[in-house]
């Protein structure tokens, strides 16, 4: 009999390690597989059995309950108070799409016979039949737009690597995931590995490269390791290597928020430091050590298999107006049921966070949501029936992101989150341009001196300066951004810029 | 320090394009820190200047130039932890551990420092000690993390 209990960082960090070995110590006959998260962390460590009519899930289960697990007949799906039924009949679950996520807490992520017996390198098979300007045109068609944050049409990115002359390209992949409320990249590189090895070997395949990185961030052990295993299997099954005409390699980042900004990304991978290029030339023409490099989110790569197998148009259908296909929705903060939502672009926030998030786990009412990580907006509860899609944030002066959504209850003090963004700002700041590396410092003690009621009216006025200054004047998003949580903020927040506190 | 080690390190990996960040990790992984007496050696190694070596330590946050704690404490002070309190964590930790952020207890047993997300927003507030992560952590919960170490060390 078959138990899966997660390897997934959250669900070790619920004690996922202490409940597998419970399992195994009791139940010796039984086989444990570490899979990834099916992304419900309030559930976690969800463990889940087979049984003939399905996979039944349990959840959240300690290793102090394994014994009462056991007893009651778990192992053959016997029901227990922790007992959710089939895992594909949760709703949270069932009401998704999932595309990108297909197959993470499904499988075993390091077992390539589990990846290819649920549809595995169908995509890279198909685009080895293809001409590099095919496959180029397939993710066109698609609609893909990067998932990093900016948006950008994959496709037309890698139109313009393919078109670039040179004798070396590179794929670059940013898991630099720094966004607070994302996960879905560490969700993947732990659950999934191998789809985004074949995204990045497919995304060789149609620009001509044969060098890939992973720049991954150390906040993310477990997924670096991960994903380092996975590379290993891949070029032992010469999915990777010589035969395979394209190497990859994972690197890790060392605690710097401004690598992930591709440019400042690409100068880490070079072994400086972490500063921004200014832009032109794109990567796209002048990228990793000079040469064509395609710079693609996690995501995006881990998109690209499902496209190449089932075409362009499949995904396409997906969605609404530019915005094609899936958005991998994290729901975090102060939510009841935080975790991974895959659905097609449309769903607006107030669903995310109630019919999905269940609304705050403390309770309180809502009274803030910041989407898109540390440079996006915060939202008041009247702007909630916004459409999580890229053109409908932008017309709201928000920032859909990485599409990672932060839920404060009525404790939050929004002068407070507006002085975090600048100190955060400050702190991260690479230094190359002075509206950022001044402004974000600035920006702070603007602020403290609004929330102490020195001359309020003109500092107010003042910081409207700065942060237009420092929206117009910086180098890259860091700088660029950081006003719009501060502006947010005092926009739909002023009461908490009025008061001393 | 143990130069021939050290080198030895370096030699593992000079060959790599972009080589530095891996073998300032390496170091550090098999040091604990990067010693002043290194940096020559890896300048070298590369053919850059100490002024290179010196400006990529200091740009990072994770490279470390002296010895750190035992255990080290990681706590998330990004906004989604915030979102679930945070601060007050940390502010009990620090009571606990007698230091506050960044600091190292007397008797070197932790080192409590601060990060800005771990991926596990869903289960604010976060902490990662020793590279293990732990999820929903209350005051409680801390207490029982550290002391669990104590108990151990």
């Amino acid at each position: 009999m078959r138990v899966f209990v997660p390897c997934d960082s959250s669900a070790l960090s619920m004690g996922a390690e202490a409940v597998a070995r419970a399992i195994s110590k009791q139940r010796p006959d039984a086989t444990v597989i570490r899979n990834g998260s099916r992304g419900m962390f309030w559930l976690e460590p969800l463990v889940e059995v087979e049984t003939p009519g399905g996979r039944v899930a349990y959840g959240p289960v300690t290793a102090d309950a394994v014994p009462g697990l056991i007893e009651a007949g778990f192992l053959e799906g016997k029901p227990h108070a922790l007992c959710l039924g089939l895992t594909e009949e949760i709703p949270y679950l069932k009401q998704q799409e999932r595309l990108t996520f297909a197959r993470c807490g499904i499988t075993d992520p390091l077992s390539l016979a589990d990846y290819v017996a649920h549809g595995g390198f169908r995509g890279l098979e198909r685009s080895r039949e293809m001409t590099p300007e095919a496959i180029v045109e397939e993710v066109v068609n698609s609609g893909l737009r990067g998932r990093g944050g900016a948006g950008f049409p994959t496709g037309i990115k890698w139109r313009t690597v393919l078109n670039a002359v040179s004798e070396r390209k590179y794929i670059v992949c940013n898991a630099d995931e720094g966004d607070s409320g994302t996960f879905a990249d560490r969700m993947i590189m732990e659950g999934d590995p191998f789809v985004l090895i074949e995204g990045v070997i497919i995304a060789g395949l149609a620009v001509g490269a044969s060098h890939g990185y992973i720049y991954c961030r150390s906040e993310y052990p477990h997924a670096f390791r991960a994903t380092q295993r996975a590379i290993a299997i891949c070029y032992e099954k010469n999915y990777l290597g010589e035969r395979a005409g394209f190497d990859l390699e994972i690197r890790l980042g060392a605690g710097a928020y401004i690598c992930g900004e591709e440019t400042s990304l690409l100068e880490s991978l070079e072994g400086k430091r972490g500063q921004i290029r200014p832009k032109p030339p794109l990567p796209a023409i002048e990228g990793l050590f000079g040469m064509p490099t395609v710079v693609n989110n996690v995501i995006s790569l881990a998109t690209v298999p499902i496209i190449l197998d089932k075409g362009g148009a499949y995904y396409r259908d997906f969605g609404m107006g530019k915005s094609r296909g899936t958005l991998t929705i994290q729901i975090a903060g102060n939510v009841k049921h935080g975790g991974l939502v895959e659905k097609a672009f449309g769903v607006t926030l107030r669903q995310a966070i109630y019919d999905f998030g269940g609304g705050t786990a403390s309770g309180r009412p809502l009274r803030a949501v910041q989407v898109g990580g540390p440079l996006g907006a915060y939202f008041p509860e009247s702007l909630l029936d916004t459409a999580l899609d890229y053109e409908a944030f932008t017309e709201k002066k928000g920032l859909l992101g990485h599409g990672g959504i932060v839920v404060f209850d009525d404790t939050v003090d929004l002068a407070q989150q507006a002085r975090f963004a600048m100190e955060f700002c400050a702190l991260e700041s690479c230094g190359k341009c002075t509206p950022c590396r001044v402004g974000a410092t600035r920006g702070v003690e603007v602020i403290d001196k609004i929330v102490a009621n020195q001359d309020r009216a003109k500092n107010l006025e003042v910081l409207d300066d700065l942060c237009e200054l420092m929206l117009d004047g910086s180098l890259c998003a860091l700088g660029g951004l950081t006003p719009y949580p501060v502006l947010s903020a005092v926009r739909h927040f002023p009461e908490d810029f009025y008061a001393s506190h | 320090m143990d130069t021939a080690n050290v080198i030895e390190r370096i030699q593992e990996l000079q060959h790599l394009p972009g080589a530095l960040l891996p073998i300032l990790h390496r170091l550090q992984e098999e040091f604990g820190y990067i010693d002043e007496a290194m940096i020559p050696l890896v300048a070298e190694a590369l053919n850059i200047s100490h002024a290179e070596v010196h400006g990529v330590i200091s740009f990072y946050h994770d490279f470390r130039r002296a010895p750190v704690g035992r255990h080290v404490l990681q706590i998330c002070r990004a906004e989604s932890c915030q979102s679930m309190g945070c601060n007050s964590l940390i502010e009990h930790v620090e009571k606990s551990l007698g230091v506050s952020l960044g600091e190292t207890t007397a008797d070197g047993n932790f080192t409590l420092r601060p990060v800005y997300c771990l991926g596990n927003c869903a289960l604010s507030p976060a902490v990662m000690l020793d590279g293990q992560p732990y999820g929903r952590v209350s005051a409680a919960v801390a207490d029982s993390l550290i002391e669990n170490v104590r108990r151990h060390a």
